[in-house]
């Protein structure tokens, strides 16, 4: 009986921090880009400073006529937010927070276990850009196809890294075999890993299969209301993830002074640390083309990638 | 689930081990089906909400596919010329190839592995290597 409620109370909490937390970095995102550009950002709803802005629009969205366009395939088209938004809930219940068990559920082959499920978020993109019968969406979704080609790799060598350094897949595991001289050691897979996740959450400056500018959002362009912010909430979660599993794998998660009880905290911070680069990154470059992030991730990220590989297989083989 | 094959093969004292083992497997992946069920149920409760909220009014115009807000022309499902097709085969082949580093990575280190291991690594990491150095010089890497 208590397993079970134990259970229960570990899938509420990781279904609260998933709706909250992507909130909070839509937020941030914000009021950071808005102070960037010298600007205030939202300033009015909820009174102090526009923190209630993100509720506001969520209650917009789900006042709005829900339009399927008519040449659309409706079931497909219908379902893709679904598709695209699931995945990063389930990766978050297996993200360590903290040190002795502090986690949504420990999972034997967890790295391998987020790797797979975040690729799976994708495939809603896909599924809308080519269930909307609409060219910027086709387009948009073509170029969605194009970008999994070219950041899935260089995740998986570096995530592969991760491995290798701590000798188990499940990510507490990694986490409890981290030491401080891992982060010079696995800067580069690192950097890698940051920069795929970035393409895979078609984030600036890699987001040309949404790019608003030159095809309307792309996937998105005929999605009004609900299924509209579920995408967009697929976005901040899957910001979330990434800079979580960046944390996690690369930064040594709950480790740092008095980590035995606000490990919790250290890993939290890093992660906002690394959520506020994301924004960062968003303001100051400037979109890239398909063909440069392919150049990008076939002839820069991979050997990188490979390269750390090498070097960990190594150091590893020699320290050990 | 290797786990469970050796616990057949072994059995005794090991094989209780091994059957905790395979328990501990089976509830942490129960655990992440509920996860999906729960976020399943999130979503179906977000759209019965949605339903009861939001005005159903469609017109003629508001059903049109939205192409710049002129009338669209032709077929929405238009001809492209697909070009990273090339990258699609060779993200195949890489990535079937980098699943066999997973296993390997746990064990590479342990006791009795070592130096030897290490080295077919490398000559499977230059195989990729290699391959892709191929791709490079094809000139396949490159759109224009």
């Amino acid at each position: 009986m208590n397993g079970t409620l134990d259970v229960i109370l570990r899938l509420v909490a990781v279904l609260v921090v998933f709706l909250v937390l992507p909130l909070v970095v839509g937020q941030t995102e914000h009021k950071v880009m808005a102070h960037m550009q010298g600007r205030l950002g939202p300033m009015y709803a909820g009174g102090f400073h526009g923190w209630a802005q993100l509720v506001a629009d969520g209650v917009k969205f789900a006042q709005k006529e829900d339009v399927v366009p008519e040449g659309a395939d409706r079931r497909i088209f219908q379902l893709a937010p679904v598709v695209s938004l699931l995945p990063y809930l389930l990766v978050m219940i297996a993200i360590p927070v903290g040190p002795h068990g502090f986690v949504g559920q420990s999972i034997d082959a967890g790295l391998f276990f987020v790797l797979a499920v975040m690729g799976v978020g994708v495939l809603g993109s896909l599924m809308a850009g080519w269930a909307s019968a609409n060219k910027f969406s086709l387009l948009g979704g073509l170029r969605t196809a194009a970008q999994l080609m070219a950041y899935e790799l260089p995740m998986l060598l570096a995530g592969a890294s991760v491995a290798m350094a701590a000798g188990t897949l499940s990510l507490p595991g990694i986490v409890q075999a981290f030491h401080w001289w891992w982060i010079p050691w696995q800067i580069v897979g690192g950097v890698v890993f940051f920069t795929a996740g970035l393409a895979e959450l078609q984030r600036p400056p890699f987001d040309m299969p949404v790019a608003d500018s030159e095809i309307i959002f792309g996937a998105y362009t005929e999605y009004t209301g609900l299924r509209f912010a579920m995408f967009l909430l697929a976005e901040f979660a899957g910001i979330v993830v990434l800079c979580a599993l960046t944390s996690v794998l690369f930064l040594g998660g709950w480790h740092g002074p008095w980590s035995g009880s606000l490990g919790w905290l250290w890993t939290l911070v890093k992660t906002g640390l690394l959520a506020f680069v994301v924004i960062w990154l968003r303001v100051t470059y400037p979109r890239l083309r398909e063909d440069q992030l392919q150049k990008l991730a076939w002839t820069v990220l991979i050997p990188l990638a490979l390269a750390q590989i090498a070097l960990t297989g190594i150091v590893k083989v020699v320290t050990s | 689930m290797a786990t469970v094959a050796s616990a057949d093969a072994v059995g005794g004292v090991r094989g209780t081990t091994d059957v905790h083992l395979a328990a501990g497997y089976f509830h942490a992946y129960t655990v992440v089906g509920l996860v999906a069920v729960v976020g399943v149920l999130f979503v179906a409760v977000a759209f019965a909400a949605g339903h009861l909220l939001r005005p159903v009014v469609p017109t003629r115009e508001k059903m049109l596919t939205y192409e710049c807000g002129v009338d669209p022309v032709g077929e929405g499902w238009a001809q492209t010329q697909i070009r990273y097709y090339v990258y699609s085969f060779l993200y195949v082949i890489f990535a079937v190839d980098a699943i066999y580093l997973f296993p390997w990575a746990t064990v590479f280190a342990a006791p009795g592995f070592g130096g030897t291991t290490l080295v077919e690594m490398f000559i499977f990491i230059g195989f990729l290597a290699v391959g892709l150095l191929y791709a490079w010089k094809k000139g396949v890497l490159e759109w224009t």
